[in-house]
């Protein structure tokens, strides 16, 4: 393909979607609007980033990853996250059972024999170079899954990804004769994966990513607005991730090992190659069922190694690492300045999103409210592991017939920074008591322009309403335990606390009435600044009216009030 | 879209009022809003990225978006499939079927072979509507059914895959003129020529064709295309001209000649139709600046090869031979430099020789005049002694120090200063440690 042009035209396009991940990678297409993971030709949906070289032969995925033991020379994993950067500012910690990453005029390369013959010698390959050989393998298994030829797809990548990473994962693609759409944030993807089922609503909600892979863990905190996502905060992290899960298999299984034997299997690297990759297994397994063998046939000095762990265990022994998840999780929360309770969905993405403990640990720092989508916590739940390659096929799907340069307008910083509200915006109507409540219509950060609607119940007996516009922010209302409940137990009440500091963690029930105890937070909205005031006249009885607010680009406010059913309405506009 | 809120709204207060209902109390607080990125991502993004750019209002752009998409579904329904019926077409006797246009007489002629199954059967229900026997004995025409045969028996082929396959292959209508050598002087020769290809491309086994591309395709991808075309697989087959073998069983030697016939020009027409490929082909790659500018970039490039081979070698040649002129001159000038010095030192060395006699001369001399140093008649001994002593001087003095002895004794008469000479040069000598004292036996008294 010459330089010149800038891809195919967007009618012969074949577009999909390409998770390129530091572990594993997966590709996705869409059928009939609805999106689709690949299966290579090994069947894997999950292809682990991994290149190995046997006497010039190149294998992939699941294959290349069985060559970590027995050929750790002529593999190449986790080399996705150098891609664009110096050699000076990558971590290599995860290469070290792999071709070791090397410093070529600053930038990153490995040097491994990729050709057949003795007497060959090894060649220096450079992050691109290798990212380009890879990118190349999973289009030829999309486009043999396909019969078509792949041209174009759109690619995830992680939300601190700088523009020279950009520019190198593009060339790569280039390079490997494909089109790069659009590159989009994963969360955005995983948010647009759920989004885009089609019993799913589009309701303005904030929700909190947490994609965790092998060797990192990204959190985002994303507000969906009418379908426009703006991500609020990120935090990303290198120690709370799933290698860190391994290691801690690595460890349980290596004690036992040295326990039985008095050799340390770690210390060789083909036992240790051996020991990481069924602590893999191992883990996987105990995501699924609550036990796991683990066996090993010669593991070191020729021993084989049978054992089992089952999940309590396992639990037990990795707490300090789902702990550590959780924290992640809280504290990006607290970086976009919000509470545990204005989240409304959890989405937790990448393939350790299936252990289920760490579904249930988040589930204890949310309220019930909030909804944790991981396969452990909800029957609906898209496979973590697919979200990511779903989101991008989606989106690959939606723009595949705009001309490239359409695309790049349409994502041009001009069209994509908007202004967010800060307040929300919202009417006031009344509780049974008769007090002010405030209705949100428009959430804070909505990218404007907006435009929302809401339907609200006229009074009982009808006649002329009044509709008021006001601002509204939420702020934590903290309800102390009610001394109510404490006089209707009365010495009930006072037992169970002295047996309560006695008792350090005893059974069920005396937990549930430690936790009555606890003070309650719920999220309230304070009624601001009044923006306007209209009037609807002769409402009907047990009528509704329509309020729609519409908030322009240049911050003024257009408000529209009708009864429903009924013509004319008021109309009124609030200068910026 | 819109949520629903049970909590009523409140009633209006007595007395309140504004003009046209509405009373505007204040704005959004100025710290009201935060710039911040939206994700370029998802359905929604379109539509807003479709507002920003092209300045809609949410309300403009729903009804644009409205219109659009109620446009779609009619021509889905209709204008795809809607082309004036020309009476000609009309009046057409259904036994000629095998010389009709079908996709004409179901109103596809702009899609012909590209017409999808779904079009056709849509098509085909849209004429059948239309020319129904039945609708037209409602008219009063009875037994007007011809155009209706048409119209089936254009079905029947076309939904036929088969015998969709033979009509597409002798559709001539279908088929793109190549371009006059007058359309191929002007800009637009690389579009004509790739309809051209991409009409043929329907014969094709294999696909993706690749595309005839434009005056920026690279090499590789011209090389490709011509390749394709050059080894070019078609299905295109000629059974739909055969001629009709007539099914009586009578005649079994006549049924046989007409299949044998029908074989041979179906061979025959293949045989054609590949020269003709093949000749356009030809033609076109003749036309094609690109395969000329390659062809001048490769010589170019095999020239400049060449060229600079050439250059280097000429160039080390003229090097060698520099080199080599270089070093014989070097070598001649070293031999008469070496001849000039060896011939100068000889006459220096005479020179010096002859200057040192005259010197040794001078200071012998010197003591001659001093009458060696006696008052009157010198002793004989007297005489031996000096002249020892000056032979000693003059032997252990350097030629220049018996020159420069010379110079202060040329012109000295009286005895003593001659004497003073003498002695400050043996005083000298054996300061140097040259001479020892004892040795010195006249100079010394």
């Amino acid at each position: 393909m010459s330089e010149t042009r800038t891809g195919p035209a967007p009618g012969d396009r074949t577009a999909i979607g390409i998770t390129f991940g530091n572990s594993n990678s997966s590709i996705a297409c869409t059928v009939d609007d609805k999106a689709e993971v690949i299966a290579n030709e090994d069947g894997d949906r999950q292809i682990p980033t991994i290149l190995s070289y046997v006497d010039g032969e190149e294998y992939y995925g699941q294959q290349a990853k069985a060559f970590l033991v027995r050929n750790p020379k002529n593999s190449v994993a986790y080399f996705r996250d150098f891609l664009g950067k110096e050699f000076k500012s990558i971590d290599p910690t995860y290469n070290h059972a792999s071709v070791h990453p090397q410093d070529v005029d600053g930038s990153v390369a490995f040097t491994l024999k990729d050709k057949a013959g003795e007497d060959e010698a090894a060649s220096t390959l450079s992050v691109s170079e290798i990212s380009t050989r890879f990118l190349r393998r999973l289009v030829t298994s999309a486009s043999e899954y396909l019969g078509q030829k792949v041209t174009s797809a759109v690619i995830t990548i992680p939300t601190n990804f700088n523009d020279k990473q950009k520019a190198a994962l593009v060339a790569a693609a280039k390079a490997a004769d494909l089109e790069v759409l659009q590159l989009i944030s994963e969360p955005v993807a995983v948010v647009l994966a759920y989004d885009a089922r089609p019993e799913a609503e589009i309701v303005d909600k904030i929700v909190v990513v947490a994609d965790l892979g092998g060797t990192r863990s990204d959190v985002a905190v994303v507000a969906s607005r009418g379908g426009l996502y703006t991500i609020l905060a990120t935090a990303h992290d290198h120690e709370f991730v799933g290698a860190a899960l391994d290691k801690v298999l690595i460890n349980h299984f290596a004690k036992e090992f040295i326990k039985k034997h008095k050799i340390d299997p770690r210390e060789n690297a083909r036992s240790l190659a051996k020991l990481t990759a069924e602590s893999e297994a191992t883990k996987k397994a105990l995501s699924l069922g609550t036990n796991a063998s683990f066996s090993v046939e010669s593991l070191a000095e020729g021993i084989d190694f049978q054992s089992t762990i089952n999940r309590l265990r396992f639990e037990t022994v990795a707490r300090p690492v789902f702990e550590g998840f959780s924290r992640l999780v809280e504290s990006v929360i607290k970086k976009a300045g919000l509470d545990v309770l204005d989240v409304d969905e959890v989405i937790l993405s990448g393939g350790t999103a299936h252990t289920p403990r760490i579904a249930s640990n988040l589930g204890n720092i949310f309220p019930a409210s909030t909804a944790i989508l991981s396969p452990s916590t909800s029957a609906t739940a898209i496979n973590p592991s697919e979200l990511q390659a779903r989101g991008a096929a989606l989106q690959a799907s939606l723009i595949q017939e705009y001309e490239a340069e359409d695309i790049a307008q349409s994502t041009h910083a001009a069209v994509t920074t908007v202004p967010h509200t800060t307040n929300a915006i919202g009417v006031i109507s009344l509780t049974e008591s008769g007090e002010e409540v405030f209705v949100p219509v428009v959430q804070p950060e909505t990218a404007v322009p907006a435009r929302r609607t809401v339907q609200v119940a006229a009074p009982k007996n009808g006649g002329d309403v009044l509709i008021k516009i006001v601002e509204g922010n939420t702020h934590i209302k903290v309800i102390k335990p009610e001394p109510k409940v404490q006089a209707a137990n009365g010495t009930n009440s006072k037992a169970a606390k002295v047996e309560d500091d006695n008792s350090g963690e005893d059974s069920d029930d005396e937990f549930s009435d430690e936790e009555e105890e606890e003070e309650k937070r719920e999220k309230a909205w304070k009624i601001g600044a009044t923006l306007a005031e209209a009037a609807v006249r002769h409402v009907k009885k047990g009528a509704q009216v329509e309020v729609t607010i519409n908030v322009n680009a240049d911050l003024s406010v257009t408000v529209t009030a009708r009864e429903v059913g009924a013509k004319g309405g008021v109309r009124g506009t609030l200068s910026a | 879209m819109a949520t629903f809120v049970s909590y009523p709204l409140p009633s209006l207060p007595e007395g309140w009022s504004a003009e046209k209902d509405f009373k505007a109390v204040g704005k959004i607080t100025a710290d009201g809003a935060t710039q911040r990125t939206i994700e370029p991502v998802g359905p929604h993004f379109l539509a807003h990225a479709r507002r920003a750019r092209h300045k809609r209002t949410f309300s403009e752009d729903d009804r644009i978006q409205a219109q659009e998409r109620a446009k779609n579904v009619e021509e889905d329904n209709d204008d795809d499939i809607s082309e004036p019926e020309d009476l000609m077409m009309l009046n057409r006797d259904a036994k000629d079927w095998k010389t009709q246009d079908h996709y004409k007489v179901l109103g596809l002629s702009k899609y012909r072979w590209k017409a999808t199954e779904d079009q056709i059967k849509r098509a085909h229900r849209k004429k059948v509507l239309k020319h129904h026997p039945d609708k037209k004995a409602a008219a009063g025409r009875t037994e007007d059914d011809n155009f209706f045969k048409c119209i089936q028996k254009a079905t029947e082929v076309l939904l036929d895959p088969v015998k969709r396959r033979q009509f597409d292959s002798v559709d001539e209508a279908a088929d793109v003129e190549p371009p006059t050598k007058k359309q191929l002087a002007t800009s637009k020769s690389y579009k004509l020529w790739g309809n051209v290809f991409k009409s043929e491309a329907r014969f094709s086994k294999v696909h993706p064709v690749p595309s005839f591309g434009d005056d920026k395709s690279s090499k590789e991808d011209v090389e490709n295309f011509y390749n394709f075309w050059y080894n070019f697989d078609s299905w295109r087959t000629f059974e739909y001209l055969d001629e009709d073998v007539p099914d009586d069983n009578e005649n079994r030697d006549q049924k046989r000649h007409v299949e044998r016939k029908n074989a041979n020009s179906r061979k025959k027409k293949k045989v054609e139709d590949n020269a003709r490929l093949r000749k356009l082909l030809d033609d076109c790659s003749a036309a094609d600046e690109r395969i000329k500018r390659f062809r001048q970039e490769a010589n170019a490039a095999k020239n400049k090869k060449r060229l600079d081979k050439e250059a280097a070698e000429k160039k080390a040649a003229e090097d060698a031979k520099a080199a080599k002129e270089a070093a014989e001159k070097a070598a001649k000038e070293a031999e008469e430099k070496a001849k000039l010095d060896r011939e100068s030192s000889k006459k220096a060395k005479e020179a010096a020789k002859t200057a040192v006699k005259k010197n040794k001369r001078v200071i012998r001399g010197s003591v001659k005049d001093a009458n060696y140093f006696a008052e009157g008649a010198a002793s004989p001994a007297a005489i031996e002694a000096v002249l020892s002593d000056v032979e000693l001087v003059a032997a252990k003095d350097d030629p220049e120090e018996i020159a420069a002895l010379a110079a202060k004794l040329t012109g000295l008469k009286v005895a003593d200063e001659i004497k003073g000479v003498w002695k400050e040069e043996v005083q000298r000598l054996v300061a140097a440690g040259k001479v020892k004292e004892s040795e010195i036996k006249a100079f010394n008294a």
